[in-house]
């Protein structure tokens, strides 16, 4: 693609069509962005017919209803341990609340016992923040809630952009540091579900520990494919041939980035059903399912 | 079997311009530059359309169509419902030549802020050696047929003309990314990447790679590691604290 040279309009234009639209370049409030003067004069701010705005809204409703419940579950401080099966709901790992069940505080009581400080406020806000500087999250935050741009070439919501430059957005770039504690989380949530298989009458299998494995197999391939860890297991180099090891380490994660959006929505649905599985069998609701 | 497609294409220029309306007569498996190519040839002489190849290759043709940034050599008129009216404008992020040509200057004023490459010094034989996989990495990048899709549809400067002068684009961080990961490279882009390209404007939203005509993953294997990268050198502690106690650098 050549730059053009410049060129003069030529007043004798030939035109075989029909003018639908002569608007000047608007000013006010419409100046700017697509309207700037410079730019073709077309009035409307987008010509998408399209229903862009699907994948945002469903993403709002998601996000806000799955944030409803978790927060209602983390309040309700019951129902999150079933004694019989050692099932711990990971909305509650680690329990280190002293108003925790002692068989479910696998690694101490020491955290205060308040009805507003979750029972796991060791992991939740650190796992909440993993989440919320997260490449994809931030990607589908910011087109849905924050309409930064809503779609591709639909105008964005604000007059003003300063991109991840300044507070509190420039925070995004420790997105790596909640990678690392997100790991350690993980590892405590594997442990929990490696406790799952001892009940009081010993090993066994129900359906729970099933749905606890899924999801933590989910936690892992979401955590795995983090662009941050992606970029610390081996990324950052400049010469895979003098780390061989680190170069298929990345290799691996690379394969795994592909699939981040998936395992994104994904480990939130396994969570969410964990939990409500949990609740169920500790609430009485229903009977875990054993098969062994 | 041939059919009359109804198409709006903007004509005019930098004092103004209209959505004019045209019906053309098309033929199955034709292309929208087909169609601008009979419009031009049998009702609109003077219809100013830049394209070369026809080919998805030259990256000439780069057009809106109904609202989004496409190449119109690329575009299959068998994508569109039968009776919809096409709609053609030119790229609206930068100023309007005529009809459907835009000025694309700002991209190559971009690329003359990016860096040479710097490589080490030949070997004692003359010749430079790299291994495949340091190689590989950076050939992605090296698809760009410079369409400028990605500049066009960037909401950092599409919706706000102010940021293009702090702001490189897409495009442009594709080279800084080829730049950071050649083998050869000797010198560290980070901070003009921060500073000079404007890298902490980029919010990943990833239309860039939605449009890229040649599918390369622009937002995951260009933008993100150069975000890493940039917080390797100015928001990460330990990393800094690494690169001053083991004397580690960018170049390992």
């Amino acid at each position: 693609m050549t730059t053009p040279g410049p060129e003069q309009p030529d007043p004798e234009r030939q035109s075989g069509g029909t003018g639908t639209a002569t608007a000047a370049a608007p000013s006010g409030p419409l100046a700017g962005g697509v309207h700037e003067p410079t730019r073709a004069d077309i009035g409307e701010k987008t010509l998408r017919k399209d229903r862009y705005w699907v994948t945002p809204a469903i993403t709002v409703i998601v996000l806000v209803a799955w944030l409803t419940y978790g927060v209602v579950r983390v309040f309700m401080q019951d129902y999150y341990y079933v004694d019989e099966h050692h099932y711990l709901t990971p909305f509650y790992s680690p329990c280190t609340s002293t108003g925790c069940v002692e068989e479910a505080a696998h690694f101490g009581r020491f955290t205060p016992n308040h009805a507003l400080i979750p029972f796991a406020v060791l992991s939740l806000p650190l796992l909440l923040v993993f989440r919320l500087t997260c490449y994809y999250y931030r990607k589908a935050y910011y087109r849905s809630f924050w309409l930064s741009p809503p779609a591709c070439a639909v105008p964005d919501g604000h007059k003003r952009y300063t991109g991840e430059t300044r507070f509190p957005l420039i925070l995004q770039n420790l997105h790596r540091y909640t990678f690392y504690l997100a790991a350690a989380i993980v590892l405590i949530n594997t442990w929990d579900m490696i406790l799952a298989f001892g009940g009081d009458e010993g090993f066994g299998i129900g359906l729970g520990n099933l749905i606890l494995i899924f999801n933590v197999v989910m936690l892992w391939l979401y955590t795995l494919s983090c662009h941050s860890c992606r970029h610390v297991t081996g990324g950052r180099l400049r010469h895979f041939s003098r780390h061989p090891l680190r170069y298929r380490w990345w290799t691996f994660v690379s394969k795994l980035n592909t699939r981040h959006m998936l395992y994104a929505w994904m480990s939130l649905g396994t969570l969410a059903l964990v939990d409500f599985y949990i609740m169920g069998v500790a609430a009485g609701w229903f009977d875990d399912l054993r098969f062994l | 079997m041939g059919y009359d497609l109804n198409m709006k294409v903007w004509r005019g220029d930098e004092s103004g311009g209209e959505l004019t309306d045209y019906v053309v007569p098309v033929e199955e498996g034709e292309v929208v530059l087909d169609a601008l190519h009979r419009l031009q040839a049998t009702q609109a002489g003077d219809l100013a359309v830049r394209w070369n190849c026809k080919a998805g290759k030259c990256g000439s043709c780069s057009a809106e169509i109904n609202g989004k940034p496409r190449l119109t050599c690329m575009t299959r008129l068998s994508v569109f419902e039968p009776g919809e009216t096409v709609t053609v404008t030119p790229l609206r992020t930068f100023p309007v030549i005529r009809d459907l040509v835009t000025d694309v200057s700002y991209n190559y004023e971009k690329a003359k802020k990016v860096p040479p490459l710097s490589p080490e010094p030949r070997q004692a034989d003359g010749t430079y050696r790299m291994q495949q996989e340091d190689v590989e990495r950076g050939q992605e990048f090296r698809k760009c047929i410079e369409c400028f899709l990605c500049q066009s549809v960037c909401h950092v400067i599409r919706d706000h003309e102010d940021n293009k002068e702090a702001f490189s684009g897409p495009r442009l961080f594709l080279r800084y990314a080829e730049l950071e990961m050649h083998p050869l490279e000797t010198k560290d882009h980070r901070e003009a990447a921060k500073a000079e390209a404007g890298v902490g404007l980029c919010n990943i939203t990833k239309c860039c790679t939605e449009v890229c005509p040649e599918s390369i993953k622009i937002t995951d294997n260009a933008i993100i590691p150069v975000k890493e990268r940039v917080v390797d050198r100015s928001y990460d502690p330990l990393v800094w604290l690494g690169s001053k106690i083991f004397r580690r650098s960018a170049d390992d």
